[in-house]
């Protein structure tokens, strides 16, 4: 695991931003050569797709050959809710660049059928070779997508019932009406970002803290989703300076040590 | 589906508020992009840089008598043509063409000139003693000629200013507002309780408000006093006011606007002279004169009406108001569409709307006009915007 520490949301934003213009470069992807994202939504990794499409529209990068996944929806709002991943997506990235809207997925929380919306999620992923980068974020219980706590860390992709805390905290955004709030969603499994080649992990803010402490300085445990990814070969967290006020001064040394072999994962002419 | 336009790197005037998002077009209709990328898996084909420009519904004028030196009642021929296409550079997308018969069609707008809307018909049933420019001899009661008679065909006719003290009038707004058409109260001596009944009968706007009625009384706030007690919460009333800095006083449009915001409209009331350079000119049998965008009878001090474009206005009522942007925008767009009750077509850039909409510089200038998603106007200092094909081949 690499632990990279930026001074702040901002910078967390950049670099995740150019790590993956990094990754889709360094693929050289084409028409029969696709590089495939998986994909977060939520307040951390809006700054990212801003850097995205900047980089886009300055010519750096182009998504032409790129697929995604997202990793959840919520079950039975309308598309064009404003609470909706597929209206945060269209409006804060798919528009403004120039992927092909036939491979930018998500999954339909309005399926008839939403365990064979599920399983057909998990076939596309596979058939589209298996995702190269896995960008998430984490929730203050360290859940991942919507892993929540007690989910099981070999989990496929399934609908999960929210946990009540969660409606409440999303309340916010239904007109602080709980009965809008829906109560499930469809999500990834943790094994499904598992097998990604890599992942990316955002967290930022002081409230992420204790969450960070629990995924990387104690042992994996399902009431902590995010802590599984200790046990992948090749996992990334991306946190600012506030992320790490829970975290032992040594493993926070230890890992700012190594800042100058972090800044090489993003220069163009590197492996990564 | 046919080609789609994507509008970047603008802010658009939408729900009444300038938002930062991008403005899609499909078939000269205003579409949703949620639509387009996850249904129709499409992406734009044509992508317009807006460079900053503020995309702003076109502007409709209610009430305009002519311009370019064209009066819409004495003219015949070609003289609509130059009109329409003229007034793309104030921004106006749409109008009514203010004449004493109905004698336009209405028709869409096109690259050659903006939407008639239908005409508003100013008299001949309005008061003696409130007829302004009308001349007196072609007033009518409604006791010796009928609606029928007088107009023909109803159906070129949008709105009907009418003087609701008229014998009959009651009656006549009621036929009127049956059959669609908008009643607009002016040129009236009428009290308050005749304009609150004539309202109840249906009528639902007032032909620029504090010129030709009683001015404002506090025993009997006459038509003026209905701005601030709309008779009716579920048919709105609107009124028309003319900001071309002259006809109305800045502190009379701002007690307008102070009282009654959402049903604020501004119109020109233009005369033929809107367009001409300074000089003399001939107008009918009138000789006038332009000085300083001002038009006088020749070689005397008397105003002969306004010739202050609608985009002026706007601007000038903004600085007399201190009202926000989008609501001076809103008073000659989603107001006047809401007049003709075609507020799901024009006036707004909702999904489905009619993609005719105006690029506003930093000065609330107009950069560029656009009907039905071209444009059919460009400033010569700068369109605001550039654009771009996009060659991706999609499966």
């Amino acid at each position: 695991m690499r632990l990279i520490i930026m001074d702040n949301a901002e910078k967390v934003s950049e670099w995740a931003a150019k790590y993956v213009v990094k990754r889709i470069k360094h693929f050289n992807p084409g028409p029969d050569r696709y590089f495939v994202l998986g994909l977060p939504t939520g307040g951390t990794p809006l700054g990212m797709y801003k850097y995205l499409i900047k980089y886009y529209k300055a010519g750096d990068i182009s998504f032409k050959y790129v697929k995604t996944f997202n990793m959840d929806e919520y079950v039975g709002i309308p598309r064009d809710h404003v609470e909706s991943y597929h209206y945060y997506m269209m409006t804060n990235f798919f528009t403004h660049v120039d992927i092909d809207p036939n491979n930018a997925h998500i999954l339909d929380g309005n399926a008839v059928d939403l365990q064979a919306e599920c399983m057909h999620y998990e076939q596309l992923i596979e058939k589209a070779g298996g995702i190269h980068l896995f960008i998430g974020g984490i929730g203050p219980d360290g859940h991942i997508a919507f892993n929540e706590p007690g989910s099981s860390l070999v989990s496929k992709t399934r609908v999960k019932t929210l946990a009540r805390e969660t409606l409440e905290a999303n309340a916010r955004f239904f007109d602080n009406d709980i009965d809008k709030v829906p109560k499930r969603a469809l999500t990834v499994g943790v094994g499904t970002v598992m097998k990604a080649e890599t992942v990316m992990i955002l967290i930022t803010g002081s409230h992420k803290a204790f969450a960070l402490h629990k995924a990387i300085e104690e042992g994996v445990n399902h009431m902590w989703t995010v802590s599984a990814f200790q046990q992948h070969p090749k996992t990334i967290i991306l946190c600012d300076e506030d992320a790490t006020l829970e975290l032992k001064v040594k493993t926070v040394k230890y890992f700012k040590a190594l800042g100058a072999v972090h800044e090489k994962l993003i220069e163009d002419n590197s492996d990564s | 589906m046919n080609i789609v336009t994507k509008y970047f790197n603008c802010n658009i005037l939408k729900d009444g508020k300038i938002l930062t998002q991008d403005l899609w077009v499909v078939d000269g209709r205003i579409a949703n992009p949620e639509i387009i990328f996850y249904d129709k898996k499409k992406i734009p084909d044509v992508e317009i840089d807006c460079l900053g420009s503020l995309i702003t519904p076109g502007f409709i004028d209610l009430q305009i008598n002519g311009a370019f030196g064209v009066d819409f009642t004495y003219h015949k021929g070609d003289g609509l043509d130059i009109v329409k296409k003229g007034l793309l550079q104030y921004g106006v997308t749409g109008f009514c063409p203010t004449i004493i018969l109905p004698k336009f069609k209405r028709c869409n707008g096109n690259e050659q000139g903006a939407a008639i809307l239908g005409a508003h018909v100013e008299g001949p049933f309005i008061s003696k003693l409130k007829h302004g420019a009308h001349s007196i001899f072609n007033i009518k009661t409604l006791e010796n000629s009928n609606i029928t008679d007088t107009y023909g065909s109803l159906n070129n006719i949008a709105i009907v200013t009418l003087a609701p003290e008229l014998n009959g009038s009651m009656e006549t707004i009621k036929l009127l507002s049956n059959q669609g058409i908008v009643v607009s109260l002016g040129h009236t001596s009428s009290d308050m309780e005749t304009s609150i009944q004539a309202v109840k009968n249906g009528a639902t706007f007032i032909t620029h408000l504090f010129n030709a009625m009683l001015s404002f009384h506090h025993r009997d706030p006459g038509l003026i006093g209905l701005i601030a007690c709309p008779p009716s919460v579920e048919k709105p009333l609107f009124f028309g006011i003319i900001a071309d800095g002259t006809h109305t006083h800045p502190t009379a449009l701002k007690i307008a606007h102070k009282i009654n915001s959402e049903g604020l409209v501004l119109v020109t009331d233009a005369l033929s002279a809107i367009g001409l350079p300074d000089g003399i000119h001939y107008l009918g049998d009138k000789q006038i004169e332009v000085k300083n965008s001002k038009a006088y009878i020749a070689n005397t001090n008397t105003l002969c009406g306004s010739v202050t474009p609608l985009d002026e206005c706007m601007r000038y009522f903004l600085n007399a108001t201190n009202c926000s942007v989008a609501e001076a925008i809103e008073t000659i767009t989603l107001h006047p569409a809401k007049v003709l009750g075609i507020q799901q077509f024009k006036g707004t850039l909702n999904y489905g709307a009619d993609a005719d909409f105006v690029f506003l510089g930093n000065k609330l200038n107009v950069q560029s006009t656009w009907i039905n998603g071209q444009c059919v106007f460009k400033h010569s200092s700068g369109a605001g915007y550039i654009e771009k094909k996009n060659n991706l081949n999609i499966s």
